[in-house]
């Protein structure tokens, strides 16, 4: 583009600036005052909600409490070498002695100890024990003798190796945790099979969300497909009927299911009551992985109706008139014309009710017992009665790349402008 | 698929029939157990199903003391209270930040779009015990943690993806020669957004904060985590209650919470009409 | 009914007595007919005696531990004083949350003189515990039970035998007690179960041992749900507080019985939160003083069937307040109650918690 006529003459605005330089700052006057309009959200979002998540990140790695609490003890440390298979010298001894004074003065050897004891049981009594000994010391030492006689454990090169391991300020050992790993003297290597947690309610997650939204799909893709089909007044008004449960309160579908599910239940009752089954035959349907699908199939049911009824809704019949004109049987027509057709909605559906149900924690918690519950469950617990707050937010964030990365793919696939709600 | 037609084989009858009988099982499975609890919150026993009484039409099976006990019970009254406090200051802060921020996301030039629009839209997509786990740390570190203003600035965050998206989508079908028009005509920026661009875009506005109001009021899992127990709301006390002493007064208050559910579809689907009649699309 | 009576009578008092001059002190406990007797026995009276003071009452005991820590991040603790059972108590003393206290110089003495380090003796478990009530956690069952054909169980090891107690079970969702049962009825003598829980083959018998009912067992992670699913027969057999099943079986007069054998025996107290200011802290210390004297313990137990913690306050206890029953052969620490009993190892569990948790909600999760 030019921004000169064919004789030379610069184009100008009527007040005689460049057109060229009147149309940038035009431009650039726009795009401040969306700017301008989008900042205040934006910032508001990022400080009630953005922040909060990178700090939560942060904590997943961040472990300054032993640098903190035993500043002396840990660059003592950092000299010895831990594949000697002795404990160290006396030196780090008498650094632990007067890191100790202040920590106990501080109250904060303690808190060191719970900390450790994620690490290794027994570090937290260790702790407590050798804070009510050390005013006892003898403060010209030698310590070494000392502190075993306070606690055999200070003479043991585990004890020593995980104060080591966990000098640093910065961590894995959460995120191995995570993944069921641990620092062993040969590097990173799996826990024992019997304290694999974490990589297989990350496996039932997936798996539960996937039968989820499998069984979102079987049952939705009819309704959509009967709603798009209907006349327009007919299709709203069952419409109401997707919409309802839509609208109406988490807690009230789940309470609505622990009524029905459980062995004194409105179902139960009604089998009985046929006959199909006994008295003492009563199914078990809540409480466990049962419980958790069906109740989050009905919950999440809409989110995969409605993307897809949006998207039938612009299937054109005539392509499937076309077809069956052209001698397609009823099958082959809807499966070789006009199922090809919804699949985007199928996608938009399936990712919308995945990405809802790996994140799942009430229903799991009312309904899925034990065995129905999902790593969100974990989480919780790990915040709020374990206090491993390190750990809940590592598995925190393993679950968010998760949800992030199908996010990306939802995006690529429907679009997040294209988002339709209701 | 909308009709019969008359020359269909008697495998397409068939195929017909179930078909509709299939979906009807459907549609029962997704408004049966929001049905059901109806009738149970007037159960005259304490049960949670349906005694013999009340199977035979018996008055004497039906009562209303769960609806009343929901009524005296302070703590119920005081998760009332809370949830009334907290649900429409929330969907006020989104809906104000919200619109805002669509009219600009509207705009034809927006630098950065997508980074922007994807960070406005992840407090809906991030995992709710994600963000209840964060702010919980967070919130502590600033001392909101365990406030009334906490758990309101949280719902807020949580309500503006949806303002956002369907204020936009009221704004897709805009016609940006008004706002031109308007401009020419001598009015204001300020003027042309109250008296041009607003009337147009008030369904999105209100159907994005009822959005944003049940999003608040039926949120659970973050206000157990930021709030004490001052802040305790309805979800938060269904959420004990049916964690611990599960009372028959829970399918009372469920039962109430439909009554809610449906008058804000009803404005929903009123709302959307009104949109569409006045973009000149088909009524529905 | 009266209860609820008596808890609107005393919240209108409360408000009455909440002048512009009152000082605020924000309790927090349990909610439930427990802190309903907390109220009628400590700080009713108190308020009675002193109407400058004005309770706010908060239930958040339950996650006492992890909203202290975040309160305490903050540095804006709002609790004053925090009732929570021992094991907790010894956390937050050990993260630094609880405040220190030297029991003879904030404790009344009894009436007779004896400093209250002696009165409450060896349930003082940690240096920030102010004990209140014993508890014990224990079995419930139904003694309408036709498949058991007339027997009912007698000792705790009938938990784990499936033939001649056939039903579901329901059990807490953690592994303290749990698992120390599993191997007292696996065979292990009372005194040895620790030591045995140390190792690995202890951890791994326990949970084989529970792996033997494990298909029958409903998990539970608030008191309240074992007498539910009791009075709603989704089971039979059921561990959760004694007093819980108390208020079941004479308040609700359900068709369940008392299983008195290895329960096990927990402490629930205060805690002062540390950072309180000098005013406030001043007025805890007196709440306390008062709260847990020797009459005021011994009033307690006519609300709920938990023993008191002091020595002498346990020839006082009297009649339930509104059953009128006498309460003294309900408490866990009645000799007919107490003939076998387990002592918790409050030290042991917070060294292996953290293990034992890991391993144990591995096995619960397969």
């Amino acid at each position: 583009m030019s921004d000169t006529t064919d004789n030379g003459q610069v184009l100008t605005t009527q007040d005689g600036k460049p057109l060229k330089a009147a149309l940038r700052r035009a431009l650039r006057r726009e795009k401040l005052r969306a700017f301008l309009l989008i900042a205040p959200l934006l910032i508001f979002v990022l400080i009630t909600f953005v922040a909060p998540i990178v700090d939560m990140l942060f904590r997943s790695v961040e472990n300054s409490i032993v640098a903190d609490t035993l500043p002396k003890t840990v660059i003592e440390l950092n000299k010895w070498d831990s594949s000697s298979g002795e404990a160290p010298g006396e030196e780090v001894y008498a650094a632990l002695y007067d890191d100790m004074l202040i920590a106990v003065d501080l109250k904060t050897h303690t808190r060191l100890g719970s900390r450790l004891n994620y690490e290794q049981s027994g570090i937290s009594s260790l702790f407590r024990k050798t804070g009510r000994r050390i005013k006892r010391m003898d403060e010209d030492g030698p310590f070494k003798d000392q502190f075993i006689g306070a606690d055999k454990k200070w003479g043991e090169v585990e004890t020593w190796q995980v104060l080591q391991q966990f000098s640093p300020r910065y961590t894995d050992g959460y995120f191995l945790n995570a993944f069921d790993a641990q620092r062993g003297p040969e590097g990173i290597e799996m826990k024992p099979e019997n304290e694999q947690i974490y990589m297989f309610l990350f496996g039932r997650t997936l798996f539960l969300s996937i039968v989820i939204t499998l069984s979102c799909l079987l049952l939705g893709y009819p309704i959509a497909f009967l709603l798009a089909s209907l006349p327009l007044r007919t299709s709203n008004l069952l419409m109401i009927l997707v919409l309802l449960p839509f609208w109406t309160s988490l807690l009230v579908r789940t309470s609505a299911w622990k009524v029905l599910l459980q062995q004194q239940g409105v179902i139960n009752d009604f089998l009985v009551w046929t006959r199909l089954i006994d008295d003492a035959g009563r199914l078990v349907m809540i409480n466990n992985q049962t419980g958790t699908i069906i109740a989050m199939t009905h919950i999440l049911l809409p989110f995969m109706i409605l993307p897809l009824y949006s998207v039938m809704k612009t299937i054109s019949p005539s392509y499937v008139r076309a077809a069956k004109s052209l001698g397609a049987n009823d099958w082959t027509a809807f499966w070789r014309v006009y199922f090809p057709q919804s699949v985007p909605g199928i996608g938009a559906g399936a990712i919308l009710v995945f990405i809802l149900s790996i994140g799942y924690y009430i229903t799991p918690e009312l309904v899925g017992g034990t065995s129905g519950i999902f790593i969100s469950n974990r989480i919780a617990y790990h915040i709020s009665s374990s206090l491993n707050w390190g750990l809940a937010a590592s598995l925190g964030t393993l679950l968010l790349v998760a949800v992030l990365v199908l996010f990306v793919v939802y995006d690529k696939i429907v679009g997040i402008d294209n988002v339709k709600l209701g | 698929m909308s009709a019969l037609p008359p020359y269909a084989s008697p495998l397409q009858r068939t195929w017909f029939y179930s078909f509709r009988i299939i979906c009807g099982l459907i549609f029962f499975f997704l408004i049966f157990p929001i049905l059901v609890i109806l009738p149970l919150s007037f159960n005259a026993q304490d049960f949670f199903t349906f005694t013999k009484e009340m199977l035979s039409f018996d008055p004497a099976g039906y009562s209303f003391k769960h609806y009343n006990d929901f009524f005296t019970n302070p703590d119920w009254q005081q998760a009332l209270v809370n949830s009334v406090l907290i649900a429409p200051v929330a969907t006020l802060l989104a809906t104000a930040f919200g619109t805002i921020a669509a009219v600009g996301l509207s705009q034809s030039h927006v630098p950065y779009k997508p980074a922007i629009m994807a960070i406005l839209i992840s407090p809906m997509i991030v995992p709710l015990i994600i963000s209840a786990a964060g702010m919980y740390f967070f919130y502590s570190r600033i001392g909101l943690q365990g406030t009334y203003w906490g758990v309101v600035l949280a719902h807020a965050a949580l309500g503006t993806p949806f303002v956002i998206i369907t204020v936009t989508a009221t704004l897709v079908g805009f016609d940006r020669s008004l706002v031109r028009a308007s401009a020419s005509l001598g009015a204001n920026p300020v003027t042309t957004f109250f008296k041009v661009q607003m009337p147009l875009i008030v369904p999105g506005v209100v159907s994005g904060a009822l959005f944003a109001f049940i999003t608040s009021f039926d949120e659970v899992v973050v206000v157990l985590f930021l709030g004490s127990a001052g802040q305790k709301t309805l979800p938060w006390q269904m959420f004990t209650g049916l964690r611990e002493q599960i009372s028959p007064t829970i399918l009372a208050v469920a039962s109430l919470m439909v009554a809610i559910s449906i008058a804000l579809l009803t404005v929903l689907e009123l709302l959307r009409r009104r949109s569409e009649r006045l973009r000149g699309l088909t009524p529905g | 009914m009266k209860l609820k009576t008596v808890i609107l009578a005393g919240t209108a008092l409360a408000f009455a007595t909440s002048t512009a001059l009152a000082t605020d002190l924000t309790l927090v406990s349990w909610g439930g007919a427990y802190q309903a007797s907390q109220k009628n026995a400590y700080t009713d009276p108190y308020i009675a005696e002193n109407p400058g003071i004005n309770v706010i009452w908060d239930e958040s005991s339950a996650e006492a531990v992890a909203k202290l820590r975040a309160m305490n991040e903050a540095g804006n603790v709002t609790w004053d004083l925090v009732d929570v059972v021992a094991s907790d108590a010894i956390r937050l003393c050990d993260e630094g949350l609880a405040m220190e206290i030297d029991a003879d110089e904030l404790l009344a003495a009894a009436p007779d003189g004896t400093p209250a380090s002696e009165d409450f003796g060896d349930l003082l478990v940690s240096d920030c515990f102010i004990p209140q009530i014993v508890y014990s956690t224990t079995f419930g069952f139904r003694s309408d039970v036709d498949e058991w054909g007339g027997k009912e169980p007698t000792q705790i090891c009938d938990v784990f035998d499936l033939e001649t107690f056939p039903g579901k079970r329901s059990l807490e969702k953690r592994p303290i007690n749990n698992m120390e049962w599993a191997l007292l009825c696996d065979g292990v003598p009372k005194e040895e179960v620790y030591n045995v829980l140390e190792t690995e083959e202890g951890q791994a018998q326990a949970l084989a041992k529970l792996d033997t009912i494990k298909d029958n067992v409903v998990w539970w992670s608030a008191g309240a749900e074992t007498p539910q699913l009791l009075a709603d027969k989704e089971v039979v057999i059921g561990s959760t507080y004694n007093g819980r099943l108390f208020a079941l079986i004479e308040e609700q007069k359900q068709p369940v019985k008392m299983l008195w054998d290895a329960q096990v025996f927990d402490l629930d107290g205060w805690i002062i939160p540390t950072g309180l200011p000098e005013d406030r802290l001043a007025e805890v210390k007196k709440l306390v003083k008062f709260a847990t004297d020797t009459q005021r313990l011994a009033d307690q137990a006519k609300f709920i069937s938990y023993g008191p913690a002091r020595k002498s306050s346990a020839p006082l206890v009297g009649q339930h307040a509104t059953l009128g029953i006498d309460m003294a052969p309900h408490m866990p620490t009645d000799p007919n109650n107490a003939k076998n009993t387990f002592l918790y190892n409050y030290e042991w569990w917070a060294d292996y918690r953290d293990d034992i948790d890991a391993k144990f909600q591995a096995w619960l999760a397969q």
